[in-house]
This record gives structure tokens, C-alpha cells and sequence, in this order.
């Protein structure tokens, strides 16, 4: 379709709008109510323009372009009516341009000097309201608000918080919460997206309020360190710290919205607490010493260890926290240097079970779809993955769909925040995902809803699994969940009935000692429907933290090299011996969990660690701690002296994510690269060079082909890694992020995996059956404890905890109990309680609150003083050595005294 | 601009309060719809004589609607309270012949004394302050109303007596 704006051909497709139709031609209308977010407002009737024909001006962000229609955006007719509005805005603005945060960033003032409104002619009466500071993020002040309603619009449309609305009307009218409430006191997620759509000063971030001119920065985009999300970063840097963090509509998984995290949590990168020297340990205490110092220690203990008990007496852990350029090196350190397959993360302790299941069922352990073809779903089952806390920005998406329409089914033992948004919540209890999965499989079959043209022409093993199911009528999956036998029938319904259905999941899937046969049981379930390889289906395992889906990529597993190719297949141990000009190990090394076993044994001697808290992250710490002191010599590389580095040998200083260039694999498998914003406090270094650095010591100066940068460190990966073939940081840096598999340089990316076949050939059906927990609740320990995360805080806390205004949203752990339990056993709300199972006992806070229902407790595991893991169960998956973080057996008792 | 939504999770951590007050009477009689929330609101304010924090909360929770568009909804009509009313209300007329006729001096006399202005309730409870347009009874320029009781042409010194006879009681 074509239109003609000022006097231009311009082409559109049908649906856009004149607004979007001027845009796309470089035509510039001004717009203050408009966010590409939100659906069209059209308050503040900046973007009127004059279309032929038509009876007056037209509101340009609402009306749709249409054939021939003939456009004029800037007559002069139109132009005075904005210098009428604006002079109207302006009547009752407190102009403070001069001292205000936002001048050089505001559209206000944009408009006004594009327009040449230098004061308002209408003197009169100001609507004066007081400017409110009480949040530790957020300041508000009412007095610059123009009410364009972008920060009501993106609060209820993307957010869906519904924090803030109009409050009275006409001269009046102001953006309140409810009864004028502070944010911290509603609903309110403090996600900061309404201060990004601020078009004024109205709205602004506390924490770099007067300090420094929007045109005194430097922006820096990279991506978040956080979550698997993946969102794009717009880094404000002056003086070398950062100030001030923001995101690029219609750019990365967020599009231009952030999370408390992603948006505030950046505190931690000019932290005091930060490692600037390396620390090696005489007479007992960690001591500064020189990065060379440092480096001869560790090299001569290697040396030693590996001289004296072989190779295998060492083992590596890589961090999904670091690049994939780090991760890479680290896993060929390992494997080229010291000759041993012992190299592991901590995605063990997150989707190790999603790596083994999925391999088996579709040949490709991954999220299937992105998070913006979720949009395009019409109802979802998200089980075991407290969404809209663990993955603010996926849910986002997923809250969107259900907007439209969608239906959302939840499965998860809390009522937690999508929970109260679904359409029906199965409250099953924690470790039975198994025998409810079967129900859905079970009533689907019987229903006659199975997807019989999908499962002919696509799958394997159907008969297997429709036997196994057979058993799993609603009424007996009723008595081993607990969920009613006529919500199953109704979910099955859904899931069976609609054209396209997401599966999402996570930590409450993955993290059982039946973890695997879980997600055998999900990836069962979509194919039974035929939700594969279209956009808005899938098998979406929601991957933990940034680069975990890259850490497991490069191969920073001991049973694989990068890109998934198995260590123990000699053609292509052939390869990677080719590749680095060095003999490989043939045989699968030590996982995570299974090292500290391996350390209680004395056949582990030294350990390396980069960028991991196993103290706080692995189960049963007393277990962990033992095998800590019990070693000969552990190296720890970190930004913070955590609670693991306190045990080390050596600490190594590294450089956090505002301090490297790299790349991060989100958990849509989009590669994104990373940009360096400030320098590395005092002699921090990035990881890749200690490892590099530590290669030549230990005498592979010749054959260690990794070269001092990053972006070439992925050359050499994308040459030997089939599905990162295409990828390099000159392509990201052009293109944004890229979904592998990417085969070759002119491959777009796949952001859909298994369209025409699945990976593996056909998608393969297991029958499973539904095994309990390895520990369940008895006369001692009556309770179930399960763990898992909040939206403020993240992991082990390293980050986050030293961010000040998280602290002061929420200060510490907490127990979730049921009002029923806690009256039982006389547990006081706010009031210390001692949670104890057969592994420890820590004392915490209680929350008494029905998100938890009888006989279920919760406690995240964030908090070193609290440490969620002294009580975890290490039992452990016998495929994936994923450890059952999510059910164990505990008692509560209130605090004697307290 | 806002939909219908669930409920969702507050860090406020107040409990469901139900039981047997006028507001669960109201809430369990009406249907939950959108449509019925102005109804709801009046119905509430009637009982309880104002619209509390708790009240936006519970006929949110009601009508699966957020508190905040509840309350711009409340804000919107002026017959909507939010503080509990004074148990005498004084009403000041500042209409058109009131204003010629010195309304605007009773109304300060009365910020004067009473320490609060129009739409305001003194501390201890006793006066509420309100500024009306017209009562209706302009040939009695200026006029206040306590309670249900007429007071026309006012002067502040009758104003001062009115109020000291009710210090008095």
C-alpha cells in the first residue's frame, strides 16, 4: 500500500499507522503520549496532522494509513496548534530546566525548542503537588507531569502491575497509586519501565538524580548480567562508573524494559568490597600479593598435584556468569593444558536434566522458541518456574499473550504471581510433576485430543508412552498430587484443544532426582499435541542466568566439547586433538555435585573455580564446606570475596561484565555481545587471560592458540563449533543478537528450532512413571521444604546484596509458611524460626501467607545468613547429577525466646 | 485504558479481612462486574461513611480490578470521600452573591480558628470544612450551614459565637 506524506511516496503495510508510516520514512512527527510499547493513547494530540479529506486533524499515532491517502504533517495550520498545546503543557510545568535531571533527555523540552515555546502566555494558576521520594529507586514529581499516561499505559499494558492510574479529573488530575500510597507498598515491582517512558522529569531514577548532565555521559550497550533473559543494556558512564542504566525500545528479548535487576541493580561494579588485587594465602590469612606472585603459586600446584596424582586429581569449574570467550578457555585449559575431562558448571545444579532429556527426546537441549513468538500462544502451562520473579522480561511476554487472550495454566505448589494471573492454577505438591504430566498425557488420549498427524509423521515411541500413561487417571494422579482430578481434565482440555500451546519450565522440573525423566515427560506432552516447531509452542526451559546456556555450549561440561560433541567419539576427539595440537582425554570427567563426593574420597586434590559461589549455590553446604578445607590447593576467581573464595588458596581479581567485551547466550540461544563501559577496578583482569596467562606458564606457549581478544577467541570457536559457524563479534556488532544453530556467515539465525524435523530425526517418545521424591516428609521432619528465587535478589547474593536500594526493598531471607502450619506450631509472622532437615539447621524470619499451602514451606536461597543450602538434599538424578534442590524433609519451630 | 485484572501479589502482606461488617454484606450481594463498581463505591461510603484504603483494597479484590484504578475511579467523582467525616460538617457558600457578600471572610475566618481549610477535617474529629457553590438561599448572602441548620447573613462576629456556642457543649 502507498500514501503520500509531505508530498513522498511512502510505502506501508496495512495496519500500520500514519505515525508508523512517517517513521519508517525518516518523517519525524512529534509525539509526548506515544510509546511504541503501549497501544495508541492519543491524549496529547502533539501528532495531529492534516490528511485530505478528511473533517479535521488527525491523531497520527491512532488513525491507520490507508491506499492513496494523502498526508501533511507540518503545515502551518498544524504547526501553530502544537505551539498552542505546548504553550498550554508549559502553563502548568515547573519549568527547572536549568536544574532538572532530565534536561538534554526530555521530549518536552525537545518540542518546546523545536517549536520555539519559550514560555507558557498563559499565566494562572499551577497545580502544586509535593515531589515524593519514597522509593529507594523512583522519585515522582507530579508538578512536571504532563499526563500523557505513558507510565499508567506501560504499568498496566506490559508490566501489569496496574501501580498507577489517573487520580480526580479535569485541572486537578494527577498519576497516583492507590490512595497515594508509596510504590514499595503496592504491587509495584519496581522495574522502573514508567520512568523509562517518561517523557519529561515527572518520573525519574533516584539514584542518579544531581550528578551528572544527560549530555555528560557516554552510553555503552551491552547485556544484562543477570538473568537468561538476555536484555540489551544502555550503560550511562561518567567518570568511569557507571551512573545510570537504561534499555533501547524495540531492541533485545525486553524491548526496552528492564527488571528491578537489570535496571538498579548495577551498584555492585564500583562496590568497595570489589577484588582490585590477587590474595594468596600465608599463614592462614589471604594476603595481597602481584598477579605474578599469584600465577607461579598456582602454577607450581598444579604442576605438583598434576605430577604427583595425575590429571584427574584436578578439576575445573567454568561460571555461566562469565563469556562464552571465557568459557571456551577455561574448558580448554582444562582439557588441553591439564588433560582432564573434570570441567563442569553450575548449569549442573540448574538444567542439567533439561541437557539430558531433551537430547533424547528432540536431539537439542534448548528452548525451542523466543520469547517474542510466545506472544503468538494461545495458552500456556507453566510448570515449575516462578515466571514473572526468575524471568521478569520472558513473563512480560507471556502477560502480554494472555491480553490477547491466551489461557495460562500453572503448575507449581505456591501461589505465586502467575499463579494468581492463570486461568487455572494446579497446586500439585513439590516432586509429583511426573504423575500430573501423565494425567494431561492420560485425559488428552483418552479425550481424543492427541495431535495423531503430528505423532505419525513425527515422532517415535508413541505406544510406549501412551502404555505408560494409561495407568494415570485423573483420580489416582488427584491422590499423588493433591490436585483436583476435575482442574486436570479441565487443563488437559486447553492444552489439547487450542491451535497453539507453550510449555514453560524450569528449577521445579529440572532440579529432582527423577529430574530427567520430568523432562521427558514435558517434551511427551507437546509432541503428543503437535506444540513443536511452531511459533507460539514449544518446550521452553527457562535457563537460570546469563550466559548458562553459552557456558554449556562451549562445552564447559565433562562429558562434552563445545557444541555438544561428545568426548568419548574418537573421530571427533580427532578434531579437537587436530585443533589444539595437543592429546585429549577420552573419558567423561566429574560433574559438580559429584566433586565434592570425589573430594570427601581423596581422589580430588585441587580445584579451580571461576566465578562460582558453590558455598551458598550446592546443596547440603556442611558437605560442601568439609570438602572445601579438605582440599590441597583451590584457586577461586571473582569480582567478591565470597563465601567460597574465603576457603581459597588463591583469589583471583577478576572483571565484571561493565568491564569486557564478550558474548552472553540468553536462554532463547541469542548470542549477544557484550561492551566494555569502564575500566576493571585497580588489577582486576578478565578471566580469559589468567587462563591464557596460566596455558604459557605451564608450557603451551606454542600450541595455545588463543590471542589477547576476545572477538578472536570466538573466531576460533565459530570455526570449530558447527552451530556458532556464522557467529563473530564483527556480525553481532552489526546485526544484534543472533539465535544459534547459525551454520555459516549469511545464516540468519534460528530463532524456532525443530520446524521441518527434529534435531535428532524424529521426536522421541518416553514412557515414564512417577517415582517420589528421594526424601519425603515423616514423623521427624513433617514438613516439605523447597527453594528457589524472588525477583529483587539474585543467586548467592554476591550482586545484589551489595546494591543499596534492594537492600532496603527486601533485607533479608525469610521462611514462606501456611497460616495453618504456623498456628500449629505457634510461628509468628516476621518472627525468627529454626528450619532444621537431617543435613542442618538455619535460623530465618517467618512470612506466614497462603502463597504456601499446608504441610509446604519456601525459603529463597539468596541469603548467606540464612543459607537455604546447608538444609537442601544432595541426593542427585542418576543421568543428569542434578541435585534434588526442590524437595527435602524439614521441621519448623519458632525461636525459643524470640 | 486499564482491563479487568487478577489480583496480584502485594508486598504489603495484609491478609483477606472478611466477616460479617457492611462491606462484606455489599461485596457478597453485588456480582463482581466492572460495570457495578460506582454502585459498589456508594454503597460502601453509605455504610462506612467514607471510602478507606481497606475499602478500595476489599471491592478491588471484588471486582478483580486493581486498587489503583479503583481509587482514580473514587477520585474521579466528587461525591467520593476519603477521610472519615467530622461529626459536625460546616459547609461555606462561596457563590455568586455569598462571594459579593463576604463568604470569602467566613471562610477564612473559619481556616482561622479551626486551623483547617475547605475539604478538611479538624484533628480531633469535630468540624469538617466544606466549600459549596450555592445552597440555594442567596437572598441569606452569606450563608454557612451547620449540620442541617441554616445560618444566614453571617458576619464573622456571629460566626465566632456560632462556633464558640458549639466549644461549649
Amino acid at each position: 500500500m502507498e500514501l503520500t506524506i509531505d508530498g513522498r511516496m511512502v510505502k506501508a503495510e496495512p495496519g500500520t499507522t500514519i505515525l508508523q508510516a512517517a517513521r519508517s520514512a525518516g518523517i519525524d512527527i512529534p509525539t509526548l503520549c506515544q510509546d511504541d510499547r503501549l497501544e495508541p493513547f492519543a491524549a496529547c494530540r502533539l501528532c495531529l496532522v492534516e490528511v485530505e479529506g478528511a473533517r479535521g486533524p488527525v491523531a497520527s499515532c491512532a488513525a491507520e494509513a490507508a491506499e492513496g491517502m494523502v498526508v501533511r504533517t507540518e503545515t502551518d495550520e498544524i504547526v501553530e496548534q502544537r505551539r498552542v498545546l505546548l504553550d498550554l503543557m508549559l502553563s502548568d510545568h515547573k519549568a527547572d530546566c536549568l536544574t532538572c535531571d532530565r534536561a538534554g533527555d526530555c521530549r518536552l523540552q525537545d518540542l518546546a525548542y523545536r517549536y520555539g515555546v519559550e514560555t507558557s502566555s498563559y499565566a494562572g494558576e499551577k497545580r502544586e503537588y509535593p515531589l515524593r521520594d519514597d522509593t529507594p529507586f523512583i522519585v515522582f514529581d507530579p508538578s512536571k507531569c504532563i499526563l500523557c499516561g505513558r507510565c499508567v499505559g506501560i504499568c498496566d499494558e506490559v508490566q501489569q502491575c496496574h501501580v498507577l492510574n489517573f487520580a480526580e479529573r479535569g485541572f486537578p488530575a494527577f498519576i497516583s497509586t492507590s490512595y497515594g500510597r508509596s510504590m514499595v507498598e503496592t504491587t509495584c515491582e519496581m522495574c522502573g519501565n514508567c520512568v523509562s517512558a517518561c517523557p519529561t522529569g515527572a518520573l525519574q531514577d533516584k539514584r542518579s538524580r544531581h550528578t551528572v548532565r544527560a549530555w555528560d555521559v557516554e552510553k555503552v550497550d551491552t547485556v544484562c548480567p543477570y538473568c537468561g533473559c538476555g536484555c540489551n543494556l544502555t550503560l550511562h558512564v561518567a567518570d568511569g562508573k557507571v551512573v545510570r542504566v537504561t534499555s533501547k525500545v524495540g531492541e533485545g528479548p525486553g524491548g526496552g524494559n528492564l527488571c528491578v535487576k537489570g535496571r538498579y541493580g548495577f551498584e555492585f561494579i564500583a562496590h568497595p568490597d570489589r577484588l582490585t588485587r590477587p590474595l594468596v594465602r600465608v599463614d592462614g590469612t589471604l594476603t595481597p600479593a602481584s598477579w605474578d606472585e599469584a600465577l607461579e603459586l598456582i602454577t607450581s600446584k598444579l604442576f605438583e598435584i598434576r605430577h604427583e596424582h595425575g590429571p584427574d586429581a584436578i578439576v575445573g569449574f567454568a561460571s555461566a556468569r562469565c563469556t562464552n570467550e571465557e568459557d571456551y578457555v577455561f574448558q580448554k585449559f582444562m582439557r588441553a593444558v591439564i588433560g582432564t575431562n573434570n570441567v563442569d558448571h553450575c548449569a549442573r545444579l540448574c538444567h542439567a536434566s533439561t541437557v539430558t532429556g531433551l537430547a533424547q527426546s528432540f536431539g537439542s537441549a534448548a528452548m525451542t522458541n523466543s520469547f517474542a513468538d510466545l506472544e503468538m500462544a494461545d495458552a500456556f502451562l507453566i510448570i515449575g518456574s516462578n515466571t514473572s520473579e526468575s524471568h521478569p522480561i520472558g513473563a512480560l511476554h507471556v502477560k502480554k499473550a494472555l491480553r490477547n487472550g491466551a489461557k495460562l495454566i500453572v503448575a507449581d505448589p505456591r501461589e505465586i504471581d502467575m499463579a494468581r494471573r492463570a486461568d487455572i492454577h494446579l497446586r500439585l505438591r513439590p516432586g509429583t510433576n511426573v504423575a500430573l504430566l501423565n494425567g494431561l498425557a492420560h485425559v488428552i488420549i483418552e479425550e481424543g485430543m492427541a495431535d495423531d498427524e503430528f505423532i505419525a509423521a513425527r515422532t517415535e515411541g508413541f505406544e510406549e508412552m501412551r502404555e505408560a500413561v494409561r495407568p494415570y487417571a485423573p483420580a489416582l494422579v488427584e491422590e499423588i498430587t493433591g490436585v483436583p482430578a476435575d482442574k486436570i481434565v479441565a487443563a488437559a482440555r486447553i492444552l489439547g484443544t487450542v491451535e497453539r500451546a507453550a510449555i514453560l519450565y524450569s528449577m521445579g522440573i529440572t532440579q529432582h532426582s527423577h529430574g530427567t525423566e520430568h523432562v521427558l515427560a514435558i517434551s511427551n506432552l507437546a509432541m503428543l499435541t503437535g506444540n513443536v516447531g511452531r511459533p507460539g509452542t514449544g518446550v521452553n526451559p527457562l535457563r537460570g542466568q546469563n550466559n548458562v546456556q553459552g557456558a554449556c555450549d562451549m562445552g564447559a561440561l565433562p562429558n562434552v566439547f563445545p557444541g555438544y560433541q561428545p568426548v568419548t567419539d574418537p573421530a571427533l576427539r580427532a578434531r579437537w586433538e587436530e585443533a589444539w595440537g595437543v592429546e585429549l582425554p577420552a573419558e567423561v570427567g566429574l560433574t559438580v555435585t559429584e566433586t565434592f563426593d570425589a573430594i570427601h574420597e581423596g581422589s580430588v586434590k585441587a580445584l579451580i573455580v571461576m566465578g562460582e559461589n558453590v558455598m551458598l549455590s550446592d546443596p547440603d553446604q556442611t558437605h560442601v564446606e568439609e570438602a572445601l578445607r579438605k582440599l590441597d590447593f583451590l584457586v577461586v576467581q571473582d569480582i567478591f570475596l565470597t563465601e567460597t573464595a574465603d576457603f581459597a588458596d588463591v583469589v583471583l581479581p577478576a572483571a565484571c561484565f561493565a568491564e569486557k567485551d564478550g558474548t552472553f547466550t540468553n536462554t532463547e540461544r541469542r548470542v549477544q555481545l557484550l561492551r566494555k563501559a569502564v575500566e576493571a577496578p585497580g588489577e582486576a583482569r578478565e578471566d580469559w587471560w589468567t587462563w591464557c596467562e596460566l596455558a604459557h606458564r605451564l608450557g603451551h606457549a606454542e600450541k595455545w592458540h588463543c590471542t589477547p581478544t576476545q572477538a578472536e577467541i570466538m573466531d576460533e570457536i565459530a570455526r570449530l563449533t558447527p552451530s556458532y559457524g556464522g557467529i563473530s563479534h564483527r556480525r553481532l556488532d552489526k546485526e544484534g543478537g543472533l539465535a544459534w544453530p547459525v551454520p555459516d556467515e549469511e545464516h540468519p539465525g534460528t530463532p524456532i528450532l525443530h520446524t521441518e524435523r527434529f534435531a535428532r530425526g524424529k521426536g522421541r517418545f518416553f514412557g515414564v512413571e512417577y517415582k517420589a521424591a528421594a526424601e519425603e516428609p515423616d514423623e521427624d521432619y513433617p514438613l516439605t521444604l523447597t527453594t528457589g528465587r524472588m525477583l529483587e535478589h539474585y543467586h548467592t547474593g554476591t550482586m545484589t546484596r551489595r546494591v543499596e536500594g534492594i537492600n532496603e526493598l527486601v533485607p533479608t531471607g525469610f521462611v514462606e509458611i501456611s497460616p495453618a502450619d504456623a498456628e500449629r506450631l505457634g510461628v509468628v509472622d516476621g518472627r525468627p524460626v529454626t528450619v532444621e532437615t537431617r543435613r542442618g539447621r538455619i535460623e530465618t524470619p517467618a512470612w506466614v501467607t497462603d502463597r504456601v499451602g499446608e504441610g509446604v514451606v519456601f525459603i529463597p536461597f539468596h541469603f548467606w545468613e540464612g543459607p537455604a543450602n546447608r538444609l537442601t538434599n544432595p541426593a542427585r538424578d542418576p543421568q543428569a547429577k542434578i541435585p534434588e534442590f526442590k524437595v527435602c524433609a524439614c521441621k519448623v519451630s519458632p525461636v525459643v525466646g524470640s | 485504558m486499564t482491563a479487568a485484572v487478577a489480583s496480584t501479589t502485594c508486598r504489603c502482606r495484609s491478609g483477606g479481612q472478611t466477616g460479617d461488617d457492611p462491606l462484606s454484606a455489599i461485596l457478597a450481594t453485588c456480582s463482581g462486574e466492572r460495570p457495578e463498581l460506582v454502585a459498589v463505591l456508594q454503597q460502601a461510603q453509605d455504610a462506612l461513611g467514607y471510602l478507606s484504603a481497606e475499602t478500595i483494597r476489599r471491592i478491588a479484590r471484588r471486582l478483580r480490578l486493581s486498587e489503583s484504578d479503583v481509587f482514580g475511579v473514587a477520585t474521579f467523582y466528587a461525591e467520593f470521600r476519603f477521610s472519615p467525616p467530622g461529626r459536625h460538617r460546616l459547609r461555606v457558600c462561596l457563590g455568586t452573591a455569598c462571594h459579593v457578600k463576604g463568604g470569602v471572610q467566613m471562610m477564612q475566618t473559619i481556616e482561622r480558628r479551626l486551623g483547617v481549610g475547605a475539604g478538611e477535617t479538624t484533628p480531633d474529629g469535630e468540624y469538617e470544612v466544606e466549600r459549596v457553590a450555592c445552597l440555594g438561599c442567596c437572598a441569606l448572602a452569606p450563608v454557612i450551614t451547620l449540620d442541617d441548620q441554616i445560618h444566614g447573613q453571617m458576619n464573622v462576629i456571629e460566626l465566632q459565637s456560632l462556633l464558640d456556642a458549639r466549644t461549649d457543649d
